[in-house]
């Protein structure tokens, strides 16, 4: 699927003309992520992320899959693996180091792709089902760091079993034998630790799977760009290669850069001391919290702290931290305002600027202990946040004025540009 | 097979009005359903407790050592259990309050044995998301109730374990238990 204008896959060689005729393999390549998909000109460095969440999910299966070759999947001996890897496998500190802050670079990445696609609403239509598969991946993430974040069986991993499977034990009735069905008996044991490494193993495939739906699904209607007006014509586009290759080798080249310096040079600055601590069952850590990337919907999670309509605290805490993401699901269709990006919806633009203040306010307080004033502030933050979604994006919708788009993609680059023959193609923000 | 259902769709059918197709169709369909279910129930079973975890051992605890005021943390079924010498002060304290201002109202008697009232045994896993409170280590936080503190979301507990501020729903559990002798209990 693509516009009418997009280049020709044409073999020249023998060997590729036999291939595409038997498995056109490379036709495809070239339809996708070459020359021949038409790419709005205008795209600025936020439309890097996806292709940035890719390379990190590629840096993850990679390191993880070496992990796997040195690490015990067993209660009595998975500890002693990750120091092992660490300490004698050679270049193994370098594979773990990297596997570690490989998930948090993934995460940092994947909140700046979700946070554009919400500031340049590229969730509306016709994209619909490439935010929805968007969110699905997320989830997925979520669940494999999760899972892999109680490999290493330390007292982080262990209690952070502990708490999270605790959560489905909020359920009423079915919560606790759930529990018990999840981690394969009464608390976190060697039954949890072997599935949730099968689980972590097998998730990351099942992500590169729905990141293909994901870019299928966006390549019917073409990317998005951030005047969010469609393209009108062969003068609104690039081939994506090499322009786009192009640029995202750049942004790959920055990315790179940052995660070695933290890599390098801070390799534990994200990490949990008491991680280095064996599991003990009979000690809980005098601080419990989960990994930086999940600090937002911890804070969603505790913000409750009394029984309302005779529900309980506990069910009040895990429901509204899994409506905080499932929430997400029907943004589509709670943001009826017919024109797309920020850039041209002056009202719409502060809230989105109120809203990224207010994750990040939830985010530190679910990285901060559990009392006062802490608990107060992510009580109004989670307020605010579902009143974001629910409330304030509906009647924006509906009362903004929002400001005159351009007649096309080509129009505003000029018009910012002048009359060059378009080669300022990339338009950094703002 | 479209021309087939074409001369089926208005050929011969049962006396009830059934086609032998659909009824070939449905069991057909049926059965490979229910020999799906049969395979799904063992691939979610598998994931429950396993024999070797769910032999459930029964744990003897020795009180003799423990004075009042002094509590031990041991184990059961692979979780922390509490065993709890009460001070006179502590029983008091925990009489004083009326049950029915408590969110999950027990009195001190409903959970200790008869005549053992200063014998307070409770497993030692917070009931909001399964954390091991503090207050059974000498020295340790014991909340602003003097019974059990969980550092994870800020339960505090009375000295009869109950629940009395913070996010738990349940007072502490009170396993099955009972006394051997007057210095040792059997739980489970």
């Amino acid at each position: 699927m693509s516009f009418p204008w997009a280049e020709q896959y044409t073999p020249k060689h023998p060997v590729m003309q036999w291939v595409d005729e038997k498995l056109p393999l490379p036709r495809l390549v070239y339809n996708a992520v070459g020359a021949g998909y038409p790419v709005p000109r205008n795209l600025n460095y936020f439309w890097n992320f996806g292709v940035l969440a890719g390379l990190a999910l590629v840096i993850q299966i990679v390191t993880g899959v070496v992990m796997a070759m040195h690490y015990g999947a067993n209660d009595l001996v998975a500890f002693g693996t990750v120091e092992q890897t660490m300490r004698d496998v050679n270049a193994g500190w370098l594979m773990r180091y990297a596997h570690a802050n490989g998930a948090s670079f993934f995460f940092i990445v994947v909140y700046l792709h979700i946070f554009r696609g919400l500031y340049f609403g590229s969730y509306k239509a016709p994209r619909e089902m490439v935010w929805l598969l968007g969110l699905v991946i997320f989830l997925l993430m979520m669940a494999t760091a999760f899972m892999g974040y109680v490999l290493p069986w330390g007292q982080m991993s262990y209690w952070g079993a502990k708490v999270i499977t605790g959560l489905f034990g909020a359920i009423p009735v079915v919560g606790e034998p759930i529990q018990t069905w999840l981690l394969g008996g009464f608390a976190p044991g060697n039954a949890s630790l072997n599935r949730f490494f099968s689980l972590h193993f097998l998730l990351p495939f099942v992500i590169a799977g729905v990141i293909i739906l994901h870019i299928w699904a966006l390549h019917i209607p073409g990317s998005s760009n951030p005047t969010g007006v469609e393209v009108k014509g062969p003068q609104d586009t690039v081939p994506f290669h090499p322009y786009y290759t192009a640029k995202d080798g750049f942004g790959a080249g920055v990315f790179l850069i940052a995660f070695s310096i933290l890599l390098f040079f801070a390799p534990n600055f994200l990490g949990h001391p008491d991680n280095y601590i064996e599991a003990n069952p009979l000690s809980t850590p005098a601080h419990i919290v989960p990994e930086w990337y999940f600090w937002p919907f911890y804070a969603i999670l505790r913000a409750f702290t009394v029984d309302f309509f005779f529900i309980p605290a506990k069910l009040l805490g895990v429901l509204a931290m899994f409506a905080s993401i499932l929430l997400l699901f029907f943004l589509p269709w709670l943001d009826t305002s017919p024109v797309r990006s920020g850039r041209y919806r002056p009202t719409f633009r502060k809230f989105w600027w109120i809203l990224l203040g207010d994750v990040a306010v939830l985010g530190y307080c679910g990285g901060a202990p559990a009392a006062e004033p802490f608990v107060m502030i992510s009580q109004i933050a989670a307020a605010y946040y579902f009143a974001h979604f629910l409330i304030i994006l509906p009647l924006i919708a509906r009362f903004e004025k929002p400001l005159p788009l351009p007649g096309s993609i080509t129009e505003s680059v000029l018009a910012k540009y002048g009359k060059t023959d378009g080669e300022a193609a990339a338009v950094p923000a703002e | 097979m479209a021309s087939v259902e074409q001369i089926d769709g208005t050929g011969p059918s049962g006396e009830d009005g059934v086609r032998r197709r659909d009824f070939i169709n449905i069991a057909a369909v049926s059965f490979a359903g229910v020999g799906a279910v049969a395979v799904v129930l063992p691939l979610v079973d598998q994931m429950n407790p396993s024999a070797d975890v769910l032999a459930l051992a029964s744990t003897e605890v020795d009180l003799s050592a423990i004075q009042p005021g002094q509590a031990i943390k041991t184990t059961f079924r692979s979780q922390p259990l509490f065993v709890r010498q009460l001070t006179p002060k502590e029983i008091a304290e925990a009489d004083k309050v009326d049950p029915s201002t408590l969110r999950d109202p027990q009195t001190l008697e409903e959970r200790t044995v008869d005549g053992k009232k200063q014998w307070l045994v409770t497993m030692g896993v917070c009931t909001h998301l399964g954390c091991v409170p503090l207050g059974a280590g000498e020295g340790e936080n014991r909340g602003e109730f003097g019974g059990y503190f969980c550092p994870c979301h800020g339960s505090s507990y009375d000295t009869a374990a109950r629940i009395r501020k913070g996010p738990a729903p349940k007072n502490l559990e009170v396993p099955k238990y009972s006394f051997t002798s007057d210095t040792a209990i059997l739980v489970g």
